[in-house]
């Protein structure tokens, strides 16, 4: 593994430091793995075609989502992409919750009304999910010009994809949130690829985000993602920043998508080995290991698993129980009134 | 009561609004110390500081997006395109972003800003700075559309667009800004998805937006005084809401019903106009809805060019005298 930590914010990338905490580090594994086995129970659900429509998956990409939302505080703001599950059951939002949008359910996050690529949940401080490449960028730099303009102390964070940074609203929303200072964390997650097609393919650079990172006067922040530590604490770097009212930070994070792009994808245009390769450095496992060598007892981490698996078990039969959205709720909420009504 | 002109008139509607709710604020490109390319925002930043009046890069996905975050968490943010063609590299925020971001997330994303910007031709700008646009922002569920004609809707409907709930796209015209006419003094807000009878008429309704509106009341005057021809001249003002009340209303009473639009043919909102007189007020018609409009070609440069695709007060004169067998 190839990984190039950044040298101007310190010792991020030695696991072995024992600043975080057990508390912390309990949280931690607690959420990545809820990540990984909500995932893996949508992908299951789907392939039973419980799951309509399409799903993008963070398998293999947990250490991010749970990294950041670990390092937030309560009124921070996620911005999220299509691939938003983890991210969004990252900051608390119930499993049935999630997976009932996923199925299309009534108890679903937004009662069907937006589907596995747009969740939602204000009250967790998730404030979409966005399925245009690149859109959720300057939104987010609106949620922290807010937040400059009224002496707000949140900080928004904005999460996309390698293939991301080729397109315009990436640009004009870093320069923007430079210029302005804004208290905004954009994060990268490099899974190497975009759809398909590998990002090296369609770049000049090595790094997609990192290496733009100067063309905004930002720092080049090139992370692990796939160590849960490292990325809590860039993390919690990046949100000190932008809270002092420092400005933006651009993180990249390397890590590797263990399924396909969405639904069903058998991913074949991958080398053969690179996947049997990345799972060596899977961030659960690295995570497991890396309590164990902190001297958490197996019981515990054992614990945990049974929690969290009971915790998704439950959701699935909720979900599988519960009726469809009621047909009354298409007209609803198109305009502030309620409703949609266009003319008198 | 002063005379102002409908460019001072925007100054005065924002400002208006941002010494009334300390939320609003105001961005774009070249707004802020120049005053706006068409110097309709004047004077906003010395009164209202940087803070609140800022200027940006050229970077209209930032605009918009950056208003949209603002306004989801709880600024009332009013944004300029500086013309309304350049709606063309931002189209995602206002086909996509704004108007579905409520609906989507099942009522719990709120999105209360104002998109003003310079529409329509005149000006002899070009394709690409001369166009009415308005037809692209109507067909999207979830916006508000809005296209004053005077100075004092201008204020009115700025000021209710500000304080509207939803997002509002609101064009003036590049043509109106030196167009001056008479306002109150004092606080003046107006009420979205309102027509204006303009003038009462009993052989035929014009139903006419924006630039459209003085030419249309001129062509009834000429048809009045010419031809004895009486006129009803409807100014839509808000396409969405539309206020198909007046318009059924007024055809009741007329019995016939020409549009005048600006922008091309197809699809325009006279179409649309047009279509619900024929579903619900068919046998209140005597004859053929007629629809004037620019024809289906990019707007030419040249002053004689646009002129004579644009619809004039001769040519609704000449459309409604043969219309009406007169
Ligand atoms: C503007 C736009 N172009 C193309 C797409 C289709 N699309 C969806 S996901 C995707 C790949 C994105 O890759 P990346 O940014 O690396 O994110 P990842 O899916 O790997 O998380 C593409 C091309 C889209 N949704 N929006
Ligand atoms: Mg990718």
């Amino acid at each position: 593994m190839s990984t190039t930590y950044d040298l101007t914010l310190g010792p991020v990338g030695s696991g072995l430091n024992d600043d975080i905490g057990e508390e912390k580090r309990l949280a931690l594994f607690r959420s990545q793995v809820r990540l990984r086995d909500s995932e893996q129970r949508a992908f299951d659900l789907f392939l039973q075609n419980l799951v309509k429509g399409t799903s993008h998956l963070s398998l293999g990409q947990e250490a991010i989502a749970a990294g950041f939302a670990e390092a937030m505080q309560k009124g921070d703001l996620s911005f999220c992409t299509y691939r938003g599950h983890a991210h969004t059951l990252a900051r608390g939002v119930p499993v049935e919750k999630v997976l009932g949008e996923l199925m299309q359910r009534d108890n679903g996050l937004m009662r069907g009304k937006g589907g596995s690529m747009h969740l939602t949940s204000e009250e967790h401080g998730v404030m979409g999910s966005y399925a245009i490449i690149g859109a959720h960028l300057p939104i987010a730099c609106g949620a922290a010009w807010r937040a400059q303009y009224r002496g707000d102390k949140d900080v928004a964070v904005c999460f996309f994809g390698d293939g991301t940074t080729n397109i315009g609203a990436f640009h004009e929303a870093v320069n923007f949130a430079a210029v302005w200072k804004l208290p905004v964390v954009f994060v990268c997650e490099n899974n190497l690829y975009m759809e398909y097609t590998p990002i090296k393919d369609v770049i000049p650079i090595p790094q997609p985000a990192a290496d733009r990172a100067s063309a905004y006067g930002l720092e080049r922040i090139l992370i692990d993602g796939n160590d849960a530590d490292v990325v809590y604490r860039t993390a919690q770097l990046a949100f000190g920043k932008a809270r002092a009212g420092e400005g933006p930070s651009l993180i990249e994070c390397l890590t590797y998508r263990h399924s396909g792009h969405s639904r069903a994808d058998p991913a074949k245009y991958r080398p053969e080995g690179e996947l049997e390769k990345w799972k060596e450095h899977d961030p659960i496992n690295l995570y497991r290991e890396r309590l164990r060598q902190f001297g958490v007892k197996d019981e515990v981490i054992a614990e945990i698993e049974a929690s969290v698996r009971k915790e998704v078990d439950d959701a699935t039969e909720a979900c599988k129980a519960a009726p469809s959205p009621p047909l009354d709720i298409i007209t609803t909420d198109v305009y502030a009134d309620g409703g949609w009504a266009w003319r008198n | 009561m002063a005379e102002i002109s409908y460019r001072d008139a925007v100054t005065r509607a924002i400002a208006q609004e941002m010494a009334r709710d300390p939320d609003v604020v105001f961005l774009g490109e070249d707004v802020a110390k120049p005053g706006g390319c068409f110097k309709a925002t004047v004077g906003l930043y010395e009164q209202f500081g940087g803070v609140r009046v800022r200027d940006t890069p050229i970077s209209e996905q930032a605009i918009l997006g950056a208003a949209m975050g603002a306004a989801m968490t709880g600024l009332k943010p009013i944004a300029e395109i500086m013309f309304s063609d350049f709606i063309a590299v931002c189209f995602d925020y206002i086909a996509n972003e704004f108007p579905k971001a409520r609906y989507m997330s099942n009522g719990q994303t709120k999105c209360p800003l104002v998109v003003r910007t310079a529409n329509g031709a005149g000006s002899r700008f070009g394709a690409q700075h001369s166009q009415s646009v308005e037809n692209w922002c109507m067909m999207i569920p979830g916006l508000k559309v809005v296209a004053p004609s005077s100075p004092v809707d201008v204020i009115g409907l700025m000021a209710a667009a500000v304080r509207d709930p939803d997002p509002v796209i609101f064009f003036e015209h590049k043509s109106l800004y030196n167009s001056k006419a008479e306002v109150p003094d004092g606080e003046i807000v107006d009420t979205l998805g309102t027509a204006k009878i303009l003038r009462a008429g009993t052989d035929c309704t014009i139903v006419a937006l924006a630039l459209m509106v003085p030419r249309a009341l001129e062509a009834a005057e000429r048809l009045r005084i010419d031809h004895g021809i009486d006129c009803e001249v409807i100014d839509v003002r808000s396409l969405v809401p539309l206020d198909t009340r007046t318009i059924l209303g007024s055809v009741a009473k007329t019995h016939r019903l020409f549009t005048v639009e600006e922008n091309p043919r197809l699809c325009g909102w006279g179409a649309e106009i047009v279509s619900i007189v024929a579903d619900e007020a068919f046998y209140d018609l005597d004859g053929p809805p007629v629809r004037i409009t620019t024809p289906h070609i990019p707007l030419p440069a040249a002053d004689i060019m646009e002129d004579v695709v644009l619809p004039t007060p001769q040519r609704i004169v000449d459309t409604v005298r043969k219309s009406l067998g007169s």
